[in-house]
């Protein structure tokens, strides 16, 4: 499958995205309230089958309001094609979680969590995934100090 | 010591015998954490071969070992699972800090690294480098042999 054909299909699938070509993919915006099931249409849809999660991960922004944007890198094996999917979260925000479409999201998502505080709706066991239990920050924030908080 | 051997006896000190036998049959434990543990697997092949000091036993259970070398980063969420290690070997034991991350940190100065293993176990040889030679390895056990034979049985059970 070619770019232009995928820009194409996801232009018309009629959710309010924003499809553009990205440096390496075709990159498309999303609004929070659609993530759910605008991944579900990239999953399912026949022609597409974006059947791989390749990355979830998050960006600070701490200028931005809002100041996270999460990145999903999702692959079809089928079509050998690509795509990334950004959205925009306040802090306080909880996402709903993708895992119940790739069981791969479980330990990306438990990552973000742990890396940047934004917790995930239906996740199925989202607690901290690499600093310890009784970690309280959230290390990949750009306001957290590189050599840590005294205590911690 | 010596002069009785034509009557098949020796006399020497307890300390002697043992730390003798202590220094000559050091078994490390089959434990590594990062880069620096692959040099250590390096020390155990025929080039360099650890061997010729006692140490070529690399055990799989702390309750067998005499010697911790911990080569590698110490990372704050491994850090209490060494403690159990260390605390599940038997006396005597000892420790090598085996690289710069397990002597002071290292490169790391960041939120997730212990500062240097003496942080939280007693450490009785530090090892420089990044990672250090296998020959590195090899000093450090030819020192705490050095170490051993001067240690007493007063003050190590």
């Amino acid at each position: 499958m070619e770019q232009i054909e995928l820009m194409n299909i996801l232009r018309n699938s009629g959710y309010n995205i924003d499809v553009f070509e990205g440096i390496d993919c075709v990159t498309c915006l999303v609004k929070k309230e659609d993530l759910y099931d605008f991944m579900k249409f990239l999953k399912t849809d026949e022609k597409l089958k974006f059947n791989m999660i390749v990355d979830v991960t998050a960006v600070d922004y701490p200028e931005d309001r809002p100041r996270f944007e999460i990145v999903y890198h999702v692959y079809s094996i089928d079509n050998n094609i690509r795509l990334r999917i950004k959205l925009k979260v306040e802090e306080n925000d909880s996402l709903e979680s993708v895992t119940s479409l790739w069981k791969g999201a479980e330990w990306l998502e438990r990552e973000v969590f742990d890396m940047f505080g934004i917790t995930f709706n239906n996740h199925p066991d989202l607690r901290r995934i690499l600093m310890n239990e009784d970690f309280k920050y959230y290390p990949l924030r750009k306001d957290f100090p590189l050599q840590g908080i005294e205590e911690s | 010591m010596g002069i009785e051997s034509h009557l098949g006896i020796i006399t020497t000190s307890l300390d002697k015998v043992v730390n003798w036998a202590r220094k000559n049959s050091l078994w490390p434990m089959t434990f590594g954490l990062a880069c620096c543990a692959l040099e250590m697997m390096v020390a155990a092949s025929a080039r360099h071969d650890i061997a010729r000091f006692g140490a070529e036993v690399f055990r799989g259970s702390p309750r067998q070992s005499d010697l911790l070398i911990v080569p590698g980063t110490l990372t704050k969420k491994m850090a209490p699972y060494v403690i159990k290690l260390y605390n599940q070997m038997p006396e005597p034991k000892w420790v090598i800090a085996y690289g710069a991350c397990a002597c002071s940190g290292g490169l790391f100065n960041t939120y997730n690294v212990v500062q240097g293993v003496d942080k939280i176990i007693p450490v009785d040889v530090y090892v420089a480098g990044c990672p250090p030679k296998p020959e590195a390895l090899l000093r450090a056990i030819v020192m705490l042999r050095a170490k051993i034979e001067k240690e007493s049985l007063k003050d190590r059970v």
